[in-house]
């Protein structure tokens, strides 16, 4: 299987996209530590290297990659949504305004 | 004694080479137009202009000075030539570079002007030239090595490929013996307990803290506008969201192996093993330093394409990018595309950059070095006086 997606960590909640992903297909992607196939529906359009969510990710939850949090929601994230600046942002830095 | 060899050329206090440049150093900006007038005279030379070397003080002064020095030190340089608008700071810096062995000529253009200067340079230069055209390559074990690694233009498939793959080569060299180098210290933000974790003492760990809290602390006393830079458009592009998730990409590059050494900017290692040195993280200030420290080969890891070379040391490009290694082929030294696509492991993707890195070693010219890229790039403190 040619992945569409790749993902770091069993725990993590995105994955990165590894071709430019359409709205609307079913995708599927395999976890780098683990080998474990992950499918689920797109929601959005993901560019190669942009991350899709691969479950529901509430209002202020971390967002983890790499089996680490990078940061967290600005608003919900539903699984197969490109998750990236419009909807994620730093938990460092938190007091320089963006 | 490790599998892993190269030709290289093996210098007079025994450190080891895969370049053999005949270096014409301006001590300062004024300096520049004469440097130049000897390299566009003499075949086989390499000016070196930047913008600084008046009315600084202080530590920006020391790491001036450290710069220059530690630039003329590399083993690279076979043999320099120092030029300097006043003779008690050509002295200094050439002394600097002689203590290495390497045969050094100095000149100041005081009391003289640029023309007889070029010309008494010039006449010392192409002895030089000549002298060290008949050194020859040896095999050399890559322990003998100094590498170092920062990467640019980082996007998702940096830390899912270009990164790890770095990561790989490093855990080889430590193991065969070699000394490997990384940086960035702004761009560990995220990952920097990780990093301390890392580190095999408690004075290490605490050294490399202090210098991680004082870089975040100078750049949130002046951080307006802070995430508009960090992570930068060209990371945002590529994926990128936060300057967490470019820190754990960042610490691929090091692999599993713990740290040895924390450095200064342009401190070179005392011992073997991996070191972790205070650097910029903006490509040419970083390589510079890493050049001044003594590295004679470097290992860019790009996801956007970032086009970086430096004078002294020849600048290795990877990526995992497809996009990046098809529409910027003529940068890029290694792909290693096919780990995206599971067609190719880490290890595979290890190989394929360790033979890239005994080749560049053994004289292949990267393509930063074909292309010109030379930016030496001096890190600045606080402005001059």
């Amino acid at each position: 299987m040619k992945p569409q997606f790749l993902v770091h960590d069993e725990h993590d909640s995105v994955g990165v996209a590894v071709v430019d992903i359409k709205a609307g297909e079913k995708i599927a992607g395999s976890c780098l530590e683990t080998g474990k196939v992950i499918s689920l529906e797109s929601k959005d359009p993901v560019p190669l290297g942009h991350k899709v969510a691969l479950k529901d990710i509430k209002e202020g939850e971390d967002v983890v990659k790499y089996g680490v949090v990078i940061g967290k929601a600005k608003q919900t994230i539903k699984a197969g949504q490109h998750a990236h600046v419009h909807n994620v942002r730093s938990n460092r830095w938190q007091n320089v305004k963006i | 004694m490790s599998k892993y060899k190269f030709l290289g050329y093996r210098r007079e206090n025994g450190s080891v080479a895969a370049r053999n440049h005949v270096a014409i150093i301006p001590v300062d900006d004024l300096s520049n137009s004469a440097a130049e007038g000897v390299a566009s005279l003499v075949n086989g030379t390499l000016p070196l202009p930047h913008a600084y070397g008046r009315l600084q003080f202080g530590a920006d002064l020391e790491l001036f000075f450290d710069t220059m020095i530690g630039t003329g030190r590399n083993p690279n340089v076979a043999a320099a030539v120092v030029i300097c608008i006043e003779p008690k700071w050509a002295d200094k810096v050439a002394e600097g570079i002689a203590k290495t062995g390497k045969p050094v000529e100095v000149f100041s253009i005081e009391k003289s002007g640029d023309l007889k200067t070029i010309e008494k340079a010039s006449r010392a230069a192409k002895g030089l030239v000549q002298k060290v055209s008949e050194l020859k390559r040896e095999e050399i074990d890559v322990a003998d090595a100094v590498i170092s690694t920062k990467c640019g233009e980082s996007d998702t498939t940096s830390g899912l490929g270009a990164n790890p793959t770095v990561g790989k080569v490093f855990e080889r060299l430590v193991a065969a013996g070699g000394t490997v180098m990384f940086g960035e210290t702004s761009e560990l933000t995220g990952g920097e307990q990780i990093v301390a974790d890392r580190m095999k003492n408690p004075e290490l760990r605490k050294k490399f803290l202090d210098i991680f809290n004082d870089y975040n602390a100078m750049i949130e006393a002046q951080g307006s506008d802070l995430l508009g830079s960090q992570p930068t458009q060209g990371n945002i592009a590529g994926g990128l969201t936060t300057i967490e998730e470019k820190a754990m990409g960042n610490i691929q590059k090091i692999g599993k192996l713990k740290v040895d050494g924390v450095l200064s900017p342009a401190e070179a290692p005392h011992g073997k093993g991996l070191h972790f040195m205070d650097t910029s993280s903006a490509a040419a200030e970083a390589v510079t330093l890493f050049a001044a420290g003594g590295a004679i080969a470097h290992l860019f890891p790009t996801g956007q394409g970032n086009i970086i070379g430096n004078p002294v040391v020849p600048v290795i490009k990877l990526t995992a990018n497809p996009n990046t290694a098809a529409t910027m082929s003529e940068h890029i030294d290694v792909s290693v595309e096919k780990v995206l696509t599971l067609e190719q492991t880490l290890d595979q993707a290890g190989d394929a950059l360790m033979d890239m890195l005994l080749r560049t070693l053994s004289g292949r010219l990267t393509a930063a070095e074909v292309l010109r890229h030379k930016e030496f790039v001096l890190t600045k403190l606080y402005r001059s006086a």
